[in-house]
């Protein structure tokens, strides 16, 4: 039996899905505003965080209005309430993408200090992993959402790597003190993108088999 | 870790102390498993007040009830949900053997109360009825005074002493959540009363007898909001005392007032899980499918 709810599900579903666009062409202008050292894409980021912020004003609300209105249960509200998670992590990725945004266009006027191949690196894994955990969403993939779960360390192993060549150049050349501090801000703001993917790949876990995937290790001790 | 894009690691440079090694091991939360925070741990290891063994039950040549097995466990509430005709009310029928009043019906099966068969030769059904009151969807309080209704199972068991009519009606009427009501017009005709009033009535009504198991049988229907949530809080407080099989068509009455729930289809029980379990993560996929509303 079809129910005038899950046109208004798929409403849902289709605004996050827009929001997680947004959120990727975010991301790729943020890597290209730093990596191709472009400042001109900035403004664009600019732009499309505001309207992410309005996205997330618009899908709140129409997620207190389906739990209101609706009384959801069994997977819809599994979906309803994962969506009240996911929400404010793609917003966080537009937030964690106008950083980065900020420090790129102080750096850009400057000469570089560090190899483009580390940012290249960690932009690039980072991005696969957002573009997995929406995919994942997209065509409720549990392997998928758990790839990239996993994924996450590398990033962080990435993120380590990168923090001690800057400390290392940072000690070796104080002229580079003031970049290299803004480098950390933005390696931190890249490996914050991908903890923001594996929540969300965790939520799309969480609505398709109905168990937190978050936080096992407890699981694991008990 | 993949090699391909894994780079170097150059020597760790340690900036001071590193993680604070005296902060003490948080303890987890006691009590309740962590993935069902509004589960009644107590309903989880309650002994069975009522076990339902392979019951199969005939209307004539009919089939309505196939090889129902359900435990409802002491002091905990349990919801029969389903769509119309699956057997719900059936099934409560035959807890207390009201379906004997049909002629053409036929059992097969046990149901045990506490060590009991209640379809053993020999049971005494007018007693066993005493130990599982009922109440219907349409309250149905008999034309007498509130006093006289909630006093009449005592009196058919053969109660005189007006002083234990009036401690029982008074504890009865106040286990229903009606006393501070109707305690100043005990003598006035129960007819009187409003819709949710009548209810409650009739509930303290089935209490004065003390049974061990509260059936009820769809009791908010014919009720408003405001007095659905008092019969809903009633039942709460009622399980500290009683053990509870209701049959509600609202998933969300279910929801609130269940520690157990079961989802008959076609006279079979489909899945029984508890209700937070039911209405989060349902395992059967017609479950998942009725309770959202996608049934049909």
């Amino acid at each position: 039996m079809a129910r005038h709810f899950d046109s208004e599900l798929k409403g849902l579903k289709d605004g996050l899905l827009s929001m997680a666009g947004m959120a990727e062409r975010m991301i790729d202008l943020t890597r290209r505003a730093l990596l191709e050292r472009n400042s001109a894409l900035v403004d664009e980021v600019n732009v499309l965080d505001e309207k992410l912020d309005e996205m997330e004003l618009r899908l709140d609300q129409l997620c207190i209005d389906l739990l209101a209105l609706r009384a959801p249960i069994a997977a819809d509200l599994r979906l309803i309430a994962s969506a009240i998670k996911i929400i404010p992590e793609v917003e966080r990725i537009g937030d964690h993408c106008g950083n980065i945004c900020r420090r790129a266009k102080m750096l850009n006027d400057q000469p570089p200090i560090l190899n483009g191949d580390y940012l290249e690196r960690l932009a690039s894994e980072t991005q696969g992993m957002v573009r997995r955990a929406v995919d994942a969403f997209v065509t409720s993939d549990a392997s998928l959402a758990r790839a990239v779960i996993s994924d996450d360390d590398k990033v962080d192993n990435l993120y380590q790597a990168i923090y001690r060549e800057l400390l290392k150049l940072m000690l070796s050349d104080p002229l580079c003190i003031e970049r290299a501090s803004h480098l950390i801000l933005v390696i931190k703001n890249w490996e914050r993108i991908a903890d923001q993917a594996t929540n969300i790949a965790e939520e799309v876990l969480f609505i398709l088999e109905g168990r937190s995937a978050k936080h096992t290790y407890l699981q694991e001790r008990n | 870790m993949d090699p391909e894009t894994h780079l170097p690691l150059p020597e760790p440079v340690v900036l001071g102390g590193g993680r604070d090694e005296a902060l003490p091991a948080v303890q987890p939360l006691e009590g309740k498993p962590a993935s069902l925070p509004l589960t009644d741990t107590a309903a989880l290891v309650a002994p069975p007040a009522l076990e339902v063994e392979r019951l199969n039950l005939w209307y004539g040549a009919k089939q309505a009830l196939f090889d129902i097995d359900l435990q409802v466990r002491k002091n905990t509430v349990m919801s029969l949900i389903g769509p119309s005709g699956c057997g719900k009310s059936t099934l409560l029928r035959s807890l207390n053997r009201m379906n004997d009043l049909v002629d053409s019906v036929r059992i097969e099966g046990s149901v045990r109360l506490g060590s009991e068969d209640l379809y053993a030769p020999g049971v005494d059904v007018i007693e066993l009825r005493k130990r599982m009151g009922m109440v219907f969807q349409k309250s149905n309080p008999f034309p007498k005074s509130i006093f006289e209704n909630v006093a009449y199972g005592l009196r058919v068991q053969g109660e005189k002493d007006r002083l234990t009519l009036e401690e029982a009606v008074e504890t009865s009427l106040k286990g229903a959540g009606l006393w501070e009501e109707v305690k100043d017009r005990l003598k006035e005709s129960a007819l009187g009363l409003s819709g949710g009033q009548q209810q409650r009535l009739c509930i303290a009504r089935a209490l004065a007898v003390r049974p061990e198991v509260l059936l009820m049988d769809e009791p908010c229907s014919a009720l408003d909001p405001i007095a659905t949530a008092r019969v809903e809080e009633l039942i709460f407080e009622l399980k500290k005392e009683f053990t509870i099989v209701i049959v509600t068509h609202s998933m969300q009455q279910a929801a609130r007032v269940s520690d157990f729930t079961a989802f008959f289809w076609l006279g079979k029980v489909v899945e029984t899980d508890l209700t937070e379990k039911i209405f989060t993560n349902p395992t059967n996929r017609m479950t998942e499918d009725y309770i959202t509303g996608r049934f049909g």
